[in-house]
């Protein structure tokens, strides 16, 4: 069986949490729980002085199940469907591969 | 000539589930609040009750993308803290005890407070309060206008910082409604379009478009520019997201934009590379401008602004290539240098020839959008006014009414104090939480000075500071979701969305629209109108549509498509598409955009832009800066809030809970100040309580802060707190530039330190 995950684009992911209020919405979850959580990396300047580290890195938590109900229905999970900048994406670990190598740098794949 | 699209094979109006839910398609304004983007939205509804909010894949821009604010529209609609019915004061003002009453004893209060005020004072003595950005701004000027018959439209942010002073640039310098980057919005192919290219690089000025969707851009479409090759350039002092990601980045002092704006010029001028072509045929008073330019060499701002001067003359190589672009945002207009900004900004993009061309700075054609002012030409404004009235600042500030029908807001302030030129009573306060830290400034002042008038009726969502302090009249308002209205991207002058908001939801309690309120009190006090445009919603949407150029569509119509896009032509100039006219040309006096100004001429301000240091800077205060070393700038924007709304989604405070100061991580160790502390931000006006977050994306001796604050969880004893996190008690009132416009919203002196 093929197995599915995230990619996460983090040099265009804004960090503006759509993804993770489009995740309560579908799964129900109440304050304090997350099933995508937007974690921060930096922002600090780099040693040249000039250029910055600053990512968004959106993580899917337990309770990621890859919106399987949406899925079924032909739909985008909602975290890849609402997300502004549009910085995820659905599909199976052949294909996110493929993709992340085309972009050659700054992104992530996530299995839940 | 302009055209509207609309999307084939989009989605039905409303769709039926086999189980009976009904999933219909409709676009976001407000409230919950936001800046006429128009983000298309699928609401579920089953039995009556609102299931859940998604974004609509058929709306050509957002395509069902859609922010926290609107993902969170559910917990809004229903929260448990809304307005559900008119309410009238018992007790004194501001003591906050309330009963409910009906619809029609509200407006036969309102409709009787109103005579009682014209007969007493005169009409004028009425008035409608304005805030910002949300869709009451469409029924502002209709309500006291139209409804009411009085002048006295007021919109209280000091300066008119908001929008105001860039568009007085465009419409005099540029003779445009409004101009911004183009980002493809009216084409159907959008960046497949063959004749659409996107900008090579993209000058970022004072805005965070991400986060404020300003002006009904769709904040976003900046990072597909990125992903489609446009370089950055941002100018700010502080390194937001996209600064970090930009190939330059001007970490300017804060205020001294102009400084720097007019070093670029100077830079571009130097190049010898801008389009000498366009400036022959298209600009007028190229020479004298060149020769102010020059006297601003990237030197002499590196010294004012401390922007590297190679850095500048870095970008001016950059902005000499076709084609280029600028996203300009609010802090040019929060500085009383504000004309001056603008000036020398949009003539770099003139004399580079990238106006109106594809990937360039977009042209709007004149506005719809009610409440602005009628274009006039120079020559007409020392004429004879048809009748003796005088606007409240207009003899201080002349230009004010000719670029908007409102009162001056900082005079306003004097007004309510004194009765001078004529006495203010009655405010109807719409849609506008200005006691927030939203638009004015001195908020207590004008809460002491608003006390004292005869009758105050406001309309919201929640209770707020500004109602419990001083409402003797609470109309609740509906959401997007429960009334009908249209969106259009500045009044329909620049490309991009249209789109129908759609009634989905029964009315929650006892809500109505702005437009609903409106209406209703029209006929109250017109009743023997038989003015079709007032006769109800359709009729009155449909005839502000039948205004638009090219729309050709009614409301019913649209409310049936929901959304499409408007599309404009490019290089309107050459086609006489901009003039009344129809000449080719620019809608100015000379016909040509005016790098020497006579408007300004006219107007006794200097033609050609300058440069004026902060009045409240350490170089121009030294004395105050030995207790106060620090500049504040405020305004910071959220992706979780709207100004001042939102505080109570519980969804969102989550998210961002907490009125935040960012402090420079050096100063705050220095300061014993640590990640997450209380600390206080002090100058001579007042101090401000926030929360420190702390990050090197700021100057060392600069804080930046949010705006708009209040706790609702507080309760409407001392007004929710509001007073505690104020943070436009530290800004002057009527500090403003020549003509009136701007104030220090970016650059006032502080201290900061621990709360505990």
């Amino acid at each position: 069986m093929k197995q599915y995950g995230l990619m996460i684009d983090n040099e265009y992911c804004t960090g503006c949490h759509s993804c993770e209020v489009a995740c309560k919405n579908e799964h129900n979850l109440p304050l304090g729980q997350w099933g995508i959580k937007v974690l921060e990396l930096g922002p600090w300047k780099l040693m040249d002085d000039k250029h910055w580290e600053y990512r968004y890195i959106p993580v899917p938590t337990t309770y990621c199940d890859l919106c399987k109900d949406r899925v079924a229905e032909g739909q985008k999970p909602s975290c890849v469907f609402h997300c502004l900048a549009s910085a995820m994406e659905y599909g199976t670990l052949e294909e996110l591969t493929a993709k992340m190598v085309a972009k050659g740098k700054m992104a992530s794949i996530f299995i839940p | 000539m302009a055209k509207l699209h609309w999307k084939e094979n989009a989605a039905p109006a409303v769709t039926e589930l086999e189980d009976g839910t009904k999933i219909y398609r409709t676009n976001a304004w407000s409230p919950p609040g936001c800046h006429a983007v128009g983000c298309g939205l699928r609401i579920f509804v089953k039995d009556g009750e609102l299931q859940k909010v998604e974004g609509d894949p058929d709306q050509p821009i957002t395509k069902g993308r859609l922010c926290v604010r609107c993902l969170t529209m559910k917990e809004y609609f229903y929260h448990p803290d809304r307005i559900k019915y008119p309410m009238k004061r018992v007790g004194k003002r501001g003591e906050n005890k309330w009963q409910r009453i009906t619809w029609d004893e509200a407006y036969d209060t309102i409709v009787e407070k109103y005579h009682e005020c014209v007969e007493k004072w005169g009409v004028n003595s009425v008035s409608v309060f304005a805030g910002t950005g949300r869709e009451a701004c469409r029924y502002h000027t209709p309500l006291c206008l139209g409804v009411f018959g009085s002048k006295t439209i007021v919109h209280p942010n000091s300066g008119w910082s908001c929008l105001v002073p860039r568009q007085a640039v465009m419409t005099w310098i540029l003779g445009s409604a409004y101009v911004d980057f183009d980002y493809a919005a009216g084409l159907p192919l959008r960046y497949d379009d063959p004749n659409w290219e996107p900008p090579k690089y993209m000058l970022i000025w004072g805005r965070d478009p991400l986060r404020c969707n300003a002006d009904g851009m769709w904040g976003h479409s900046m990072v597909e520019l990125m992903k489609l090759g446009t370089k950055l350039i941002t100018v700010d002092p502080r390194a937001n997201w996209l600064a970090t990601r930009s190939e330059y980045h001007l970490q300017l002092r804060p205020g001294t934009d102009a400084a720097l704006a007019l070093a670029i010029l100077d830079a571009v001028i130097k190049t010898d590379k801008y389009d000498k072509e366009f400036v022959e045929k298209w600009c007028y008073g190229f020479d004298e401008l060149a020769e102010r330019a020059a006297q601003h060499s990237p030197e002499w701002a590196e010294k004012i602004t401390g922007v590297p001067a190679e850095d500048i003359y870095a970008i001016a190589e950059c902005l000499v290539q076709k084609p280029s672009s600028a996203c300009v945002g609010l802090a040019i207009d929060q500085n009383p240098n504000t004309i001056q900004i603008g000036h020398a900004l949009y003539s770099i993009f003139a004399i580079t020839g990238n106006m109106d061309i594809p990937g360039g700075l977009f042209m709007g054609q004149p506005s719809i959008f009610p409440g602005r002012a009628q274009d006039k030409k120079s020559s007409e404004i020392h004429e004879e006014p048809e009748e003796e009235f005088e606007g409240i600042g207009y003899k201080e500030f002349p230009a004010i009414p000719l670029i908007v029908n409102t009162t001056h807001p900082d005079c306003t302030l004097d007004t309510l104090e004194t009765g001078r030129p004529y006495p203010i009573k009655f405010a109807f306060i719409q849609s506008s939480n200005l006691l927030a830290s939203s638009i004015v400034v001195q908020p207590s002042r004008w809460y002491e000075a608003m006390r004292k008038l005869e009758f105050i009726v406001a309309s919201d969502i929640f209770m707020n500071p500004t109602i419990a302090g001083l409402a003797d009249i609470v109309l609740p308002i509906s959401t997007s979701l429960e009334h009908e209205g249209i969106i259009t991207r500045t009044g329909a002058s620049q490309p991009g969305q249209f789109s129908a908001i759609v009634k989905v939801m029964e009315n929650y309690g006892e809500t109505k629209s702005d437009l609903e309120i409106c209406l209703d009190l029209y006929h109250r006090l017109h009743p023997d109108s038989d003015d079709p445009r007032w006769k109800d919603t359709d009729s009155y949407l449909s005839s502000d549509l039948a205004r638009i150029n090219g729309a050709n569509v009614t409301f019913p119509e649209l409310r049936e498509r929901v959304s499409g896009q408007y599309e404009l032509e490019y290089r309107k100039y050459e086609k006489g598409l901009l003039r009344p006219d129809g000449e080719p040309g620019f809608n100015t006096i000379t016909g040509k955009i005016e790098l020497f100004s006579t408007m300004l001429g006219a107007l006794d301000e200097d033609p050609l832009p300058y440069y004026q240091e902060p009045k409240f800077s350490a170089v121009s205060r030294p004395d105050m800066a030995k207790d106060y070393p620090m500049t504040m700038t405020t305004g910071a924007r959220r992706f979780t809030s709207f100004h001042s709304e939102h505080r109570q989604i519980k969804t969102l405070r989550e998210i961002h809970p907490w009125p935040t100061v960012e402090i420079n991580s050096k100063t705050a160790e220095a300061k014993g100040i640590t990640e997450g502390s209380w600390v206080y931000v002090e100058n001579p006006w007042g101090r401000a309580k926030l929360n420190a977050h702390l990050t090197p994306t700021l100057i060392e001796d600069v804080v930046s802060m949010d705006h708009g604050w209040w706790y609702p969880e507080k309760g409407e004893e001392d007004m929710f707190d509001v007073w505690d996190c104020n943070i436009n008690n530290l800004i002057p009132n009527k500090e403003n530039g020549k003509l009136g416009f701007g104030t220090h919203f970016k650059c006032m002196p502080c201290t900061i330190y621990r709360a505990e």
